[in-house]
């Protein structure tokens, strides 16, 4: 028997073609939503795996370090590092800001990780060239989607670095790439205040009549401990094996009064928290788009099916069975929703790297996809075959 | 009659009470094998109305209809499968040819048979064979639309007769064409309904084709007249 639906859309290719290529785009902008949400899940599992550690130790009460801001004493760590079952503690801080080399600023991740070579909490685990920081001060390393060249001199509030490695998919959880710096000056860049503030600070604190008293050397104390930076955001612990993060994590919350998050915690921060919002947002963006696509076969298959009626009058009229008729409009819907995918599949996989963040294609969604266009395109055609199948074979007589 | 169509007391009412419109009222209409007759009569006289009923496309209000040796309807269709019978046993052509525009000549002809579940090299061979006699064999791979007016009409007219029904019913083939094309429309039908047997009604308003007719039923007000045509075989 011939395919009448094959026979028609080989009649009509071009229509079909660039109907399925106008579907495809939009079909393609879906994929790549949906790639968007799953960049987003994996930079924020990507972030917790490259940090290294087993436990995220944190200001009390807090979501810290990546939800919410947390500040704790940066010499907690010793006493956390002497714990039974902890293999390494180390200071980390985290903060997103611009980083500027030459002209042009690189919205960042600025990490501040410890001495204490790769392996260490909160170092990038592996480099695609150059080394690691050596040195405590004014060397950075940086993920190669900042732009950052080996060598590289940048500028981190005050201060200026000089690019000794690159690494690369270590970024933040909103997909910001990250810079590596020594602790202190990360402490400085997200603590320290500018000369004009300190000596505003200086002067404020010299007026309050609470410090004017006869204490010989109480006010520059004061001073001092205002100026001083030893705050981090996190204290980042590895487990020693043999040892569960549950039972390591319970002394310190404890006897230490921090938070403790351990990675199925964080996790659950990280993406049921934090993306949690931009992940409704993208579901209804590809409801939308969903339904945008269904009106548009359907659109297209009813402007299709009508411009045949004549031709479906004369095809009942012979005897063409309804079943026929309906096959022919259904399976023109299917093949349009499959050239519409192909073409959607190729655009996404194509622009997916030319996105500014991370776009994760997994071949379960495009499988999902792929099911969901053509239930969309069945549904679709739902009201063209209704029309055909109401078609007055008598319409082919006339009179 | 062992084969043709007869038509006895065929009524057919559209609407009810006040507004109800009868646009049949007892036609009597037979048409033997292999005789091409033809059905006249001014707009709204029924001559679209009796197509349909004949057509099986809709229901007759009363009357009698025998196709060959069956009784179809008898105040009612005796027939469950009216879509097997238009298609098993009723040939269309129509005013406009109505070719399928994405079908080639061949397949255009071929899926009648294709739909009475003939196999599609049978059905092609079938359609090639009708399409010899009809002289498009030559253009059996063409699509409908680089077809002539004549030519898309004899591949209608294939279409119309590959089941090889006993009846053809023909809306006005002639009408688009020229006196030229119209008199070999109507060379080839009556060729056809000779070669094949079957009983063809032509439904016109074209004057000159009239005289060409053995038999002429004219219809006035939903009621048939028979008159003797002068049935001239088109030169």
């Amino acid at each position: 028997m011939i395919s009448l639906a094959g026979r028609d859309i080989l009649h009509s290719w071009g229509k079909f073609i660039f109907t399925g290529v106008g579907l495809g785009l939009l079909i393609g902008v879906t994929l790549v939503m949906a790639g968007v949400y799953r960049g987003m899940v994996e930079d924020a599992k990507v972030l917790l795996d490259n940090s290294g550690a087993d436990l995220w130790v944190v200001q009390k009460d807090t979501l810290g370090p990546y939800a919410e801001s947390s500040s704790v004493y940066d010499d907690l760590w010793r006493g956390i590092a002497v714990l039974p079952g902890v293999a390494r503690a180390a200071n980390v801080t985290y903060l997103t800001m611009p980083v500027r080399k030459g002209d042009r600023d690189v919205r960042a991740m600025v990490t501040g990780i410890v001495a204490g070579g790769p392996g260490s909490p909160g170092w990038p685990p592996y480099l695609v060239a150059g080394r690691q920081i050596t040195r405590g001060h004014y060397e950075a390393v940086a993920d190669l989607a900042t732009g950052f060249a080996l060598g590289d001199r940048i500028q981190i509030r005050r201060q200026h670095y000089t690019v000794v490695g690159l690494t690369r998919r270590m970024v933040s959880s909103s997909g910001d790439p990250m810079v590596f710096i020594p602790l202190k000056g990360a402490q400085e860049a997200q603590f320290l205040k500018d000369n004009d503030a300190i000596l505003m600070q200086r002067r404020r604190t010299a007026q309050n009549p609470t410090f004017a008293q006869p204490v010989p050397g109480l006010l520059d104390a004061v001073v001092a401990t205002q100026t001083a930076n030893n705050f981090v955001n996190a204290i980042l612990v590895q487990v020693q094996d043999g040892h569960l993060p549950q039972d390591v994590a319970e002394p310190i919350r404890r006897w230490k009064r921090l938070q403790v998050y351990d990675r199925a915690q964080m996790e659950q921060i990280l993406v049921g928290k934090l993306i949690a919002t931009s992940a409704r947002q993208i579901g209804m963006f590809l409801a939308i788009l969903a339904l945008v696509s269904a009106a548009v076969v359907a659109f297209i298959i009813y402007t299709l099916t009508m411009d045949k009626i004549r031709e479906i009058a004369v095809l009942k009229l012979i005897g063409t069975r309804n079943r026929t008729i309906a096959a022919l409009i259904l399976q023109q819907a299917i093949a349009l929703g499959v050239i519409g995918f192909v073409v959607g599949k190729i655009t996404a996989t194509f622009a997916a790297p030319m996105f500014p963040k991370y776009v994760l294609l997994m071949p379960f969604d495009s499988l999902t996809g792929f099911f969901a266009v053509l239930v969309i395109c069945v549904l679709a055609s739902l009201i063209a075959i209704r029309i055909a199948l109401r078609v007055d074979p008598a319409e082919a007589i006339g009179g | 009659m062992g084969k043709g169509i007869r038509i006895e007391g065929l009524r057919k009412r559209y609407g009810a009470g006040d507004t109800a419109v009868d646009a049949l009222r007892g036609v009597d209409m037979v048409v033997a094998p292999g005789e091409v007759v033809g059905l006249v009569g001014p707009s709204g006289s029924g001559k679209s109305t009796l197509l349909k009923c004949l057509g099986a496309v809709i229901e007759p209000t009363a009357g009698r209809m025998t196709l060959g040796d069956e009784v179809i309807y008898d105040d009612r269709w005796k027939v469950r499968d009216l879509r097997a019978l238009r298609r098993d046993r009723i040939g269309f052509v129509f005013q406009a040819p109505y070719l399928i525009p994405f079908l080639d000549v061949t397949d255009n002809v071929a899926l009648l048979p294709m739909l009475a579940g003939v196999p599609d090299g049978e059905a092609r061979r079938r359609a090639l064979e009708l399409l010899g006699a009809l002289d498009v064999q030559h253009r059996a791979r063409a699509m409908p639309s680089q077809l002539s007016g004549g030519e898309q009409q004899r591949v209608a007219i294939a279409r119309g007769l590959v089941n090889r029904p006993p009846v053809i019913l023909a809306d006005e083939p002639t009408a688009p064409l020229d006196s030229q094309r119209a008199m070999a429309v109507i060379r080839i039908l009556n060729d056809m309904a000779r070669k094949f047997e079957t009983a063809v009604i032509v439904v016109t308003h074209d004057e000159k084709i009239i005289p060409t007719f053995q038999r002429i039923y004219h219809i006035r007000d939903g009621v048939t007249h028979e008159e003797a045509g002068e049935g001239r075989t088109p030169a």
